[in-house]
C-alpha cells in the first residue's frame, strides 16, 4: 500500500501532517530530540515569547488532577529576541512548520514582538490572548470581543506573516470572540488554551500552586475542547486549530471531525513522550481503514442530530 | 543523552516499612546513569510520572536500582509492579554529582544524606570505593537505610538519628559541624529533606567546604520543555529560574541556597 498523505493546509501554510507541538509543552524543539526528530511534528508551536525575558511564577508550578494537570508557569521565556538568535536556526533546520507563540502585556509590545518575527523565518504567528497565569496582559485581552478584535487588528498590522489567534475557553460565548478574531484580520483560530483551576493541599491549608490558581490542560478537558471548536469552526470561515486534552489518534479525529483543520498535543507528552508519533501513525491508520485520501475532508464532518 | 523504555523488574525488597528497592534490568540506561540522575516512571493511570533517583547502577548486569517511599497515591501504585513485570523509564534524567577525578592521598569526599534522600548517594560512595564518609541521618533506628549496602560499597558510615536510638543523636549537620568529620575533605554531597539542605549549605559556608546539593520539586516533562520544575538559584549577582530536572537535580549548594 502506498503511504498515506496527512498533509493539511492551515492558514495557506502546508503542514506535511496534522500533528502539532502545543505551546509551552515542547520548549524550542530541543528536548526530545534525543528520542526521535522534533521533524515528526507537522509543526511546532514554541514557548510562549514575551519583548523580554520573564522569569515566570514561583514554584510549585504544576498539580496533578484527575485526568489532567494545572500548571502555572507565567510564561517564563528568554525573551524574542534570544529567541531568533539561539533557538529559531534549530527550529528552522530541524522542524516542519514554525509557529511563534507571543504575549504582551499592552498592544504596543505585541506589535513590537510581531515586528521583529515579521523578519525571520517564522512561519506563523500564533498570537496567544489567553495565558491564564499573567496578571497583566495575557487572558485579559482574549475575555472579550472588543479586545480580541483590537490586538488582532494591531498585530495584523504589524507583519504580514499568517497569524493564528489563540483563544481561552474562560469566557461565555467563545465563538463571539472568534468572529472578532476573525473580522480584524486573523488568518485561523487556535483552541482551547487552559480551563482555570486550583487545589488546595488539605494538610497545610494552601494552594498547591505557588501562584495559588493555574490552567487546567489534559484529558480532563478534551470534552470542554471538542464542544468549544465545534461552536467556533461553524461561526468563522477561516482555519480552526483544535487542542485540549489529545491522548489518541482516536481524539484528534474527533477534534477533526468537530472542525479542526489540525491539532495541538501537549499535556500528553508529560506520561507518553512517544505519544506525536503513536497519534500520527493512528490517523494513517484510520485513513487507511476508512479508505480516506484527503485528510481535509473529515474536517467538521460530525453529522449532528 | 537518555532513553525512555519499558524495561522489567527483576528484583524487589521492602527494605523499611513502605520502602522500596527495585532492581530493574535496563542495560542501554545503566551505561550511561551517573550518581545523582533520576528516574522519570510512569505510573499506570496518572498523568504524570513519578522522579526517583537513580540508586545504584551496574553496568555489568545491565541493572539500574531505585528505592522510593510511599508518600501519596503515585507512589502507592509504583509499590504494586512486582519481579517480572515491565516498568516505562525515561533515563537517566538530570546532571549528577560532579565528582572529583582523582583523590589525593587522604583526602575524602562527605557524603550528607536524610531518610529518603539517602538512596542517591550510594552510587557516589561506588564510585568513590574508599575515599568517602557518609554521614547518614534517620528519624530512628527502624527508619535506617541502605547503611550496610554503603559499608560495603568501601564508605565510612556515621549513623545519626533525631532520637538517639541508633547512632549519634542528632542531625546530619551537627555531626558535620564536627572538625573530626569534615576536616581534610575536598567536598559535600548531599541530598535530604530542604531544612537539612540548608543547615548541611550553612555549615559549608561557614568551613569554605563546597556543598552539592539535590534538590525535588514537581514535575511534569522531566526532560527540559516544560518549565514547571523551577528553583531559585543566584549565581555572579543575579537571579535565575533553573529547571530541577535539566539544569539540576543536583546544584551547587550556594547557588540554590545563597
Ligand atoms: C529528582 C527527584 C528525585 C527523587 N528521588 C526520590 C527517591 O529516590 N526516592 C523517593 O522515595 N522519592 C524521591 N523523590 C520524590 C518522589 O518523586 C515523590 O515522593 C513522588 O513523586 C510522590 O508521588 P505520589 O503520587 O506518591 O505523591 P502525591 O503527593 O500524591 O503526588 C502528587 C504530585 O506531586 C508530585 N510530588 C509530590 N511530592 C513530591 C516530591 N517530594 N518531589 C517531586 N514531586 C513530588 C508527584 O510526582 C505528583 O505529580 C524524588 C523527587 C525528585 C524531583
Ligand atoms: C506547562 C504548560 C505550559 C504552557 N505554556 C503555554 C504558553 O506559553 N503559551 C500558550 O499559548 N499556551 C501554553 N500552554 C497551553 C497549551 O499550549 C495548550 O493550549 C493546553 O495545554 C491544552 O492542550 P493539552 O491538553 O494537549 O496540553 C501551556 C500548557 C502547559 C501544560
Ligand atoms: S519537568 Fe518539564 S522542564 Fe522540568
Amino acid at each position: 500500500m502506498k503511504p498515506k498523505d496527512l498533509s493539511v493546509t492551515v492558514a495557506g501554510v502546508r503542514f506535511p501532517n496534522p500533528v502539532i507541538a502545543a505551546s509551552g509543552t515542547y520548549g524550542f524543539g530541543e528536548d526530545y530530540a534525543e528520542l526521535y526528530p522534533p521533524g515528526v511534528f507537522g509543526g511546532i508551536s514554541c514557548k510562549g515569547l514575551t519583548l523580554s525575558e520573564r522569569a515566570g511564577n514561583p514554584p510549585p508550578r504544576i498539580a496533578e488532577t484527575p485526568g489532567g494537570i494545572l500548571n502555572s508557569v507565567g510564561l517564563q521565556n528568554p525573551g524574542v529576541d534570544v529567541f531568533i538568535e539561539r533557538h529559531l536556526p534549530y527550529m528552522k533546520k530541524n522542524c516542519n512548520v514554525v509557529i511563534a507563540n507571543i504575549s504582551g502585556e499592552t498592544i504596543g509590545e505585541y506589535k513590537k514582538i510581531a515586528e521583529k518575527l515579521d523578519e525571520t523565518g517564522v512561519d506563523i504567528i500564533e498570537l496567544n490572548i489567553s495565558c491564564p497565569n499573567v496578571k497583566k496582559g495575557g487572558a485579559a485581552w482574549g475575555v472579550s470581543a472588543a479586545g480580541a478584535g483590537e490586538v488582532t487588528k494591531s498585530v495584523r498590522a504589524a507583519t504580514g506573516k499568517p497569524l493564528m489567534v489563540k483563544l481561552t475557553p474562560n469566557v461565555t460565548d467563545i465563538a463571539e470572540i472568534a468572529r472578532a478574531a476573525e473580522a480584524e484580520g486573523a488568518d485561523c483560530v487556535s483552541l482551547i488554551n487552559t480551563v482555570l483551576g486550583m487545589r488546595i493541599d488539605v494538610k497545610t491549608r494552601r494552594p498547591v500552586l505557588g501562584n495559588n490558581a493555574g490552567g487546567l490542560s489534559g484529558g480532563a478537558v478534551f470534552p470542554i475542547a471538542v464542544r468549544m471548536v465545534w461552536q467556533v469552526a461553524r461561526s468563522v470561515k477561516i482555519d480552526v486549530v483544535g487542542m485540549g486534552g489529545i491522548s489518541s489518534a482516536e481524539d484528534a479525529v474527533e477534534m477533526m471531525l468537530a472542525g479542526a483543520k489540525a491539532v495541538q498535543i501537549g499535556t500528553v507528552m508529560m506520561g507518553d513522550p512517544f505519544a506525536p508519533l503513536k497519534i500520527i501513525g493512528g490517523i494513517e491508520r484510520y485513513m487507511e481503514e476508512n479508505g480516506i485520501d484527503d485528510l481535509s475532508g473529515i474536517v467538521g464532518k460530525v453529522k449532528p442530530w | 543523552m537518555y532513553k525512555c523504555g519499558v524495561y522489567p523488574v527483576t528484583e524487589k525488597t521492602e527494605i523499611s516499612a513502605g520502602i522500596y528497592s527495585y532492581v530493574i534490568s535496563c542495560p542501554d540506561v545503566a551505561e550511561l546513569a551517573k550518581p545523582g540522575q533520576f528516574a522519570h516512571i510512569k505510573v499506570d493511570g496518572f498523568t504524570l510520572r513519578r522522579p526517583v533517583s537513580i540508586c545504584d547502577a551496574d553496568k555489568e548486569k545491565g541493572s539500574l536500582r531505585v528505592v522510593f517511599e510511599v508518600r501519596g497515591k503515585g507512589t502507592a501504585r509504583l509499590a504494586d509492579i512486582n519481579v517480572g513485570d515491565k516498568t516505562d523509564i525515561i533515563a537517566p534524567l538530570g546532571n549528577g554529582f560532579t565528582l572529583p577525578e582523582s583523590m589525593a592521598p587522604g583526602r575524602r569526599v562527605i557524603l550528607a544524606g536524610g531518610g529518603i534522600g539517602v538512596p542517591p548517594l550510594l552510587g557516589v560512595a561506588r564510585v568513590m570505593k574508599g575515599n568517602a564518609t557518609a554521614i547518614l541521618g534517620f528519624k530512628s533506628r527502624e527508619r535506617i537505610i541502605l547503611a550496610e549496602d554503603f559499608r560495603r560499597a568501601g564508605a565510612e558510615v556515621i549513623i545519626c538519628t533525631d532520637d538517639g536510638s541508633a547512632g549519634v543523636r542528632g542531625t546530619v549537620a551537627d555531626v558535620l559541624r564536627d572538625e573530626s568529620v569534615k576536616g581534610g575533605a575536598d567536598g559535600v554531597f548531599a541530598c535530604g529533606p530542604e531544612p537539612m539542605l540548608k543547615a548541611v549549605v550553612g555549615e559549608c559556608k561557614k568551613s569554605g567546604l563546597n556543598a552539592e546539593v539535590s534538590l525535588e520539586q514537581r514535575m511534569g516533562c522531566g526532560v527540559g520543555a516544560c518549565l514547571v520544575c523551577v528553583c531559585r538559584a543566584v549565581r555572579g549577582g543575579e537571579e535565575f529560574m533553573l529547571r530541577v530536572c535539566k539544569d539540576g537535580p543536583v546544584f551547587n549548594g550556594r547557588e540554590v541556597m545563597p
